[in-house]
């Protein structure tokens, strides 16, 4: 192995061998003192499941060695999950032209669902998931066209140098033509979107996150991601490069802000910038991170996270017109800090690390675990730590392009659960309650779209909404998944997740999840109880007994009875090795009382 | 996405050698200019560039001795969604990716530390695939690839001296660290270079692959290069003192 990497005059074209890497960081094994002491509801997970402990992806796994084909004519691994529906791409962008109409991101609201795509978008009536309908295609260049919904606003992306102020897809000749930056449509009649507004800015978007006013409704704010080289003064005034030092005003190294009067949002504009990478490289450095390929806001906690080159960034959005960074990891391993997702309480996060940008392979079996898949970082008090590695652990061939990429919160109470893309390596689901200790819990996979040549495909993102998994196919099209119980999640806790019902979904906007009173939250925790053996045996089945009894009683009884049990719940939080999950429980079960007035 | 060059037929590396002109000039002319891509685009390329198929390699030589570095020499032409700067790039990036691997390659053996192994490793491994990826967009246009000679032999901005080279490889230890750090974050600003010369072109890079893949190079290898300054400071601490 050494032989071959020495060896300089090697042709640069074959596959070497990995070299020895950076091993684990100690602070990811440095833990549950770290854990214990935070005294939070996830100390213990609820599960006793092996954490990832390979160097590299497996080759011993039932996702290896899927017949390649295009669209529905691949082979298919899956655990735990069952493909609903795949909606084809409409003929508009049914192309393989490299990158030029491949999909992208995801947003929801009501039964409607708008999928970006590098040449316009589409949106789908997933009334029926097993046949969605397509109510609208536009056309309309942009690359890579992230969407975002607001009411009847929809927000996309542009930030390719064929996007044009028409939407045409005929490329720029005239720089005056040019549209980079975030577009606004108004989609009040989803069968006939119409554009209100481009707000240019300086570097264009690659992805933008909607951040609202904390306290006026008529505001909405808009934090642009994007690397992208800064436009002359010839084609945008105001625009310059280079580094804050030697130029103030540069473009670079900034996050710029939109703000949208949503009442008025052909008067949107850009109206100022964050300058929140400042000291993070050496004092007259050329690099470092220059802008955030995407930020994740949490309204209700009023932070963001935003994933900065070669940074992971927490910041307080308290007034969003001035975000201010609180703290920045950093950590050899990551090439490419990439999208964010925050824990439901706000105490972890999941960061990506898209190395390669997603058109390479990289989850191939000599591809280490480390680089290109997942870290956990605990937040206390605003300080960040990093914990575990998780990457998809099955191993994806040359042809695949693979690596980390976005996904969201499944809503199971007391659990943190992420359901992701990873391009052609599939969707997966994983547990990280606990930080130290990720696991897979479910995945879907197709072969290759290609077995002879990487033709760029697979999941963008997928998302947990209100019941069902939907994932955007780069080449393929719509899917819809479904998850299973199993093993890792039990039929309440499958049953808890399905009555969050979401009005509105932006994934880089997250909303807090909050669970009805119903019987299947309070089962969730109890069975997460019996599975960690947080409470002893006999009154987990006293419990689950108290609860049956309960829900066959009606009004008053049932009322009696569950809160009877809720203190019963608090004498044995005293005495449980898992006290926070039993007062969870007791809570919910309180909810459930008051609910049965 | 990484065949290896031996598929080429040997008609294409021929006539890749015929192209070849006296273009190669002076050795080094890129080092120490690398700030020339902050400014505006050079006066010959804000007239629209040939954007539909006649190639204008005049201009275009123009534009590269402007921006401070040669042309290779292979031939280039435009076609539909892509320009001659577009063809120009993809070749040269090879070129000057091929120099990163060879220096990557050499931190096993020079008794790096394990920072740097990691950094090297994933610098073979990233700029390994790129190469697949320039050669691909470049054979499905019908473009010429490099060969292996020629791709040694380019003249790009950041690339290593023959003499920096022979210093990397007497070094051992941290001093091979020191250099490759040094010679390394050069190479990746002349990579920004590059890719700030072909975005100069108002009507350049417009095929969404090609400007994918210079964004990822400009944003990796700046980030990258803030990476590598931190390792060189936790060096030597006292180079933060240094002006740089």
């Amino acid at each position: 192995m050494t032989e071959h990497l020495r060896s300089s005059s090697d042709p640069v074209f074959t596959d070497s061998a990995p070299a020895s890497l950076h091993p684990v960081r100690s602070t990811v094994r440095r833990t549950l003192a770290v854990a214990l002491s935070a005294g939070v509801l996830a100390v213990l997970s609820p599960l006793s499941a092996e954490a990832q402990t390979q160097n590299t992806p497996s080759l011993d796994d039932p996702r290896v060695g899927l017949a390649a084909g295009p669209g529905d004519t691949a082979e298919e691994a899956a655990l735990h999950m069952r493909l609903v529906s795949l909606s084809p791409k409409p003929p508009e962008f049914d192309s393989a032209q490299g990158l030029t109409y491949i999909n992208s991101d995801l947003a929801f609201r009501g039964n409607y669902v708008y999928q970006g795509n590098f040449s316009g978008f589409m949106i789908w009536d997933v009334s029926n998931p097993e046949s969605p309908t397509l109510v609208n295609t536009t056309v309309c260049a942009t690359d890579q066209g992230d969407p975002s919904i607001y009411g009847d606003l929809l927000f996309i992306s542009a930030e390719s140098r064929r996007s044009r102020n028409d939407c045409g897809i005929q490329g720029v000749e005239d720089v005056a033509d040019r549209m980079l930056g975030v577009r606004i449509f108004d989609v009040s009649n989803p069968a006939s979107p119409r554009l209100v507004k481009n707000v240019q800015t300086c570097r264009g978007s690659h992805t933008h996150t909607l951040v609202p006013h904390p306290t006026d409704a008529g505001i909405l704010y808009i934090y642009v991601g994007g690397s992208s080289g800064v436009r002359s003064e010839d084609e945008m005034p105001g625009c310059s490069s280079g580094t804050v030092d030697e130029n103030p005003e540069t473009a670079q190294f900034r996050v710029d802000i939109i703000r949208v009067p949503l009442a008025n949002p052909e008067q949107s504009e850009v109206i100022g910038y964050g300058r929140i990478f400042e000291g993070l490289a050496p004092r007259g450095s050329r690099g470092g991170p220059s802008g955030c390929h995407d930020l994740t806001a949490y309204p209700e906690l009023n932070l963001v996270a935003g994933a900065c080159g070669s940074y992971g960034i927490l910041l307080d959005a308290s007034d969003p017109e001035r975000p201010v960074r609180l703290d920045a990891q950093a950590d050899d391993n990551f090439s490419l800090w990439h999208t964010a997702v925050f824990s439901n309480d706000g105490r972890s996060l999941v960061f990506t690390d898209e190395w390669g940008g997603g058109t390479s392979p990289r989850c191939r079996a000599t591809d280490p675990m480390e680089l290109g898949g997942n870290t956990i970082l605990r937040i206390d008090n605003g300080r960040l730590t990093q914990h575990a590695y998780f990457k998809l652990p099955a191993a994806q061939t040359e042809t695949e392009n693979c690596v980390s990429h976005n996904g969201g919160l499944i809503p199971v109470p007391g659990r943190d659960i992420m359901v992701q893309g990873w391009y052609q390596g599939g969707v997966n689901v994983f547990d990280f309650t606990d930080p130290d200790n990720p696991f897979e819990m479910a995945y879907h996979d197709r072969g290759p779209v290609d077995a002879e040549t990487l033709v760029v495909g697979g999941s963008w993102g997928a998302y947990w909404y209100n019941g069902y998994i939907y994932s955007s196919e780069l080449s393929r099209g719509f899917d819809v998944l479904e998850l299973e119980p199993s093993e890792f999640l039990s039929e309440n806790e499958l049953a808890a997740a399905k009555l969050v019902v979401m009005e509105e979904y932006n994934p880089q906007s997250q909303p807090k999840l909050v669970w009805p009173a119903a019987f299947p939250v309070v089962r969730s925790y109890l069975d997460q109880l019996v599975r960690n053996q947080g409470l002893p045996a006999a009154r987990t089945s006293a419990i689950s007994e108290a609860l049956r009894s309960a829900e066959a009683a009606s009004g008053a009884a049932r009322r009696d009875a569950l809160n009877r049990l809720a203190g019963e719940l608090d004498a044995d939080a005293g005495r449980a090795t898992d006290a926070d999950r039993v007062r969870a429980m007791a809570a919910a079960v309180r909810d459930l009382a008051n609910a049965s007035q | 996405m990484t065949q290896p060059l031996a598929g080429l037929s040997s008609t294409l590396r021929i006539l890749g050698v015929l192209i070849l002109t006296a273009g190669c000039g002076s050795a080094g002319h890129g080092s120490g200019d690398h700030n020339a891509g902050h400014e505006p685009a050079p006066p010959g390329m804000t007239a629209a560039p040939d954007h539909a198929g006649h190639a204008d390699h005049a201009d275009h030589a123009d534009h590269a001795d402007h921006a401070g570095h040669e042309m290779h020499g292979l031939g280039a032409t435009a076609g539909p969604g892509f320009t001659v700067d577009d063809v120009r790039f993809m070749q040269m990036m090879i070129g000057h990716h091929a120099q990163a691997l060879t220096m990557a390659r050499m931190a096993p053996t020079h008794g790096a530390g394990r920072d740097l192994l990691t950094l090297a490793h994933r610098i073979d491994i990233s700029q390994r695939d790129e190469i697949g990826l320039m050669q691909d967009w470049l054979r499905e246009r019908g473009q010429p690839v490099p060969d292996e000679e020629q791709m040694h032999t380019m003249e790009m901005p950041g690339m290593v001296t023959p003499e920096q080279f022979a210093q990397l490889d007497a070094a051992r230890g941290s001093e091979f660290d020191r250099l490759f750090l040094t010679f390394m974050i050069e190479h990746h600003v002349g990579a920004l270079q590059m890719v700030d010369d072909l975005f100069a072109n108002p009507v350049a890079a417009q095929d969404s692959d090609i400007f994918r893949f210079a964004t990822d190079v400009a944003a990796d290898q700046l980030d990258e290069i803030g990476v590598m300054e931190r390792m060189l400071e936790r060096l030597d601490p006292s180079s933060r003192s240094n002006s740089r």
